[in-house]
């Protein structure tokens, strides 16, 4: 454990995550919100870096997940008076197993590469447009949380903008923890073995299927995780913010940036896009230039994928020598093999 | 119950004809590029969006039809697509596909603001003296708008279809295709085909948008729902293949238009990604389509 945490940016992590813990004692509350949203899209990319960047599965239907997590807790809250912690779980469950039923279907029939992630929008985009019309989860209309009791923030899970902000840090440390024990774990070795050649790996006595599977439900129970918090944030539930392809695509933009692969490139992809996005809404707003927030937005994407092509952690790791991380260095040459 | 509503099937199966047509223009930009090289293209949707704003600039500048402004389209759009290539496409080809994921929604990103910018979210209607001309077909009723855009995209894909297979560049194209090493290796600047590749790609989507634009109200978040009915279009017909292309557009706009009519307007691409999930787990390389690589 004590080696789990010293090496592969493990200090870089530690540091962060105590300087982050110290945050809302020194910061105002607009700065806390965009930090939960940092926070948010980390646990998101280290869910999804999971699949993509440790086995090589790319997944752009990951709203699906999200939006699962997100319903199953508003639900069993708001309708079902039940405890928002069971709903959680009721998420995850339900999350791991169409993951599961997904992950099996595509695998079984050898569904690879670009086409798996055309089965894995495929999916997203049916759900989307079954919980559109299904009046049970209020349909295009929405669904909205109503306000929370007097009882305790741990009870109701239900807080002001600090209570969120260390529900999100914790979860991001869990979820960080998680993925670096996996990554260790003899399931790491074999995912990394799948991700560089799926059919010598099958060869050795891998057994690529089950694994693969495995790899899909835990990130999915990651990010229906995450998305039962972000419907406790929000309040209200739309298929179309939490489960369409615009929200998808926009959740594996951080890990890409950051780093495929790494354990802290997801972490450090969050920290550079969300606030980026922040920065070029408000730049849009104050000038009255509506577009101008996209233009930005894609404008520096482009400049990242164009001049520092394996992420930035993987950058910074190398540019400050001691803090090398082995999982990254090795990461940036096999994740350029895509499928 | 069927027989007394089947002139209305038939027109709808009609409409769904004529509209499918217009998708396979839109598919095949999709599917030539991603054919010769290799290059997921996440912005096609965006850049029929583009065909569909020039349209609409021709039309509000100067009041050119729809049919008259497709070639003007397809040719602006050809050397954009062939500038892109050349600077900026060209160094992602053969990387993995969630870079060029990335490089393809920076590219989105920035053409839907870009529309946000200039236009704003509005829609911009088209409506020329076709929009509210019927053509008569014994019991078919047809849109005039859209029978034309029909024709004119089943014109330009015959004229692709012919240049890829009779003329010495459609042959460079191909051969590209099939062993781009091997092509290089015989002397094809395969660079320049490509590039060549990319502007009849950004073509077929820019003529496409221009004919569409009076049937869809442009606006600049059409682009998503272009994007993923162009991926579901050749999937089904099969990645690479112009056959594939025209028979999987047609298909879609069939389904969608009777299961508009049938089932639920909201639930109409319900079935075309049903049918798309079934066509992977059945025959992943689409009606059409060759071998895999």
């Amino acid at each position: 454990m004590k080696n789990l945490i010293l090496k592969d940016g493990g200090i870089a992590a530690l540091v962060f995550f105590v300087l982050l813990a110290l945050l809302p004692a020194v910061t105002g509350d607009a700065l806390i919100s965009i930090a939960t949203l940092v926070l948010m899209f980390a646990v998101y990319g280290i869910a999804w870096n999971l699949m993509m960047g440790y086995v090589g599965q790319l997944s752009l239907g990951h709203g699906l997940y999200i939006g699962l997590g997100a319903y199953a807790v508003a639900l069993a809250t708001g309708t079902h008076g039940l405890s928002p912690w069971l709903g959680i779980l009721i998420g995850a469950a339900i999350s791991a197993v169409v993951a599961a039923v997904i992950a099996f279907i595509g695998f079984r029939f050898s569904v690879r590469g670009i086409y798996f992630t055309l089965l894995t929008i495929a999916c997203a985009e049916m759900m989307r447009i079954s919980f559109d019309n299904w009046s049970y989860v209020g349909g295009t209309g929405g669904y909205f949380l109503k306000a929370a009791g007097d009882t305790h923030p741990l009870l109701s899970l239900r807080g002001d903008s600090t209570f969120f902000y260390f529900a999100f840090l914790i979860l991001t440390a869990i979820t960080f923890l998680c993925s670096a024990a996996l990554m260790k774990s003899k399931f790491g070795y074999f995912w990394r073995a799948i991700r560089e050649d799926e059919d010598a790996a099958r060869a050795l006595g891998v057994p690529t299927l089950q694994l693969k599977i495995l790899a899909v439900v835990i990130s999915a129970i990651m990010t229906s995780i995450g998305g039962s918090f972000y419907a406790l944030l929000s309040g209200s539930l739309f298929p179309d913010t939490m489960m369409g392809m615009r929200f998808s695509i926009e959740i594996v933009i951080a890990p890409i940036i950051g780093g495929l692969g790494t354990l802290f490139g997801p972490i450090v992809g969050a920290l550079f896009v969300v606030p980026l996005g922040e920065f070029s809404n408000h730049v849009a707003q104050s000038t009255g230039i509506y577009g101008l927030n996209l233009l930005i937005h894609g404008a520096l994407l482009l400049v990242v994928v164009c001049f520092m092509p394996e992420g930035l952690w993987p950058a910074i790791a190398k540019r400050f020598g001691r803090l090398r991380a082995p999982a990254a260095a090795k990461a940036s040459t096999p994740a350029t093999e895509g499928q | 119950m069927l027989t007394s509503n089947l002139p209305l099937y038939a027109n709808m199966v009609a409409s769904g004809v004529l509209i499918g047509v217009i998708y396979a223009l839109i598919a095949l930009g999709l599917t030539i590029v991603f054919g010769v090289m290799r290059v997921v293209n996440f912005a096609h949707g965006e850049l029929v969006v583009v065909g569909m704003y020039l349209g609409y600039l021709m039309w509000s500048a100067f009041g050119l039809s729809p049919i008259v402004a497709m070639p003007i389209s397809a040719i602006i759009m050809f050397c954009a697509g062939y500038l892109l290539q050349t600077g900026l496409i060209n160094r992602f080809i053969r990387r993995p596909h969630h870079v060029q994921v990335i490089l393809f929604v920076g590219l989105a990103l920035c053409i839907t603001g870009l529309h946000m910018i200039i236009f704003g979210p509005e829609a911009r209607p088209i409506s020329s003296a076709a929009s509210f001309e019927v053509v008569e077909l014994g019991f078919l009723q047809l849109d005039a708008v859209r029978l034309y855009g029909a024709l004119a995209a089943l014109a330009l894909i015959a004229l692709l279809l012919a240049f890829l297979r009779y003329s010495d560049t459609g042959a460079s194209i191909r051969a590209a295709a099939d062993n781009p090493i091997g092509a290089a290796a015989i002397g094809l600047r395969v660079n320049r085909v490509f590039a060549i590749t990319a502007g009849i790609g950004l073509a077929c989507a820019g003529a496409a948008g221009t004919l569409i634009a009076p049937i869809f109200d442009t606006q600049p978040y059409l682009a998503s729902d272009m994007t993923t009915m162009a991926f579901v279009v050749v999937i089904i017909g099969g990645l690479g293949s112009v056959v594939g292309a025209l028979v999987g557009g047609v298909l879609i706009g069939i389904s969608e238009s009777i299961a508009a009519l049938v089932i639920n307007p909201a639930m109409k691409s319900m079935i075309s990604y049903g049918l798309l999930i079934a066509m992977l787990l059945i025959r992943p390389q689409g009606l059409f389509g060759g071998r895999q690589r």
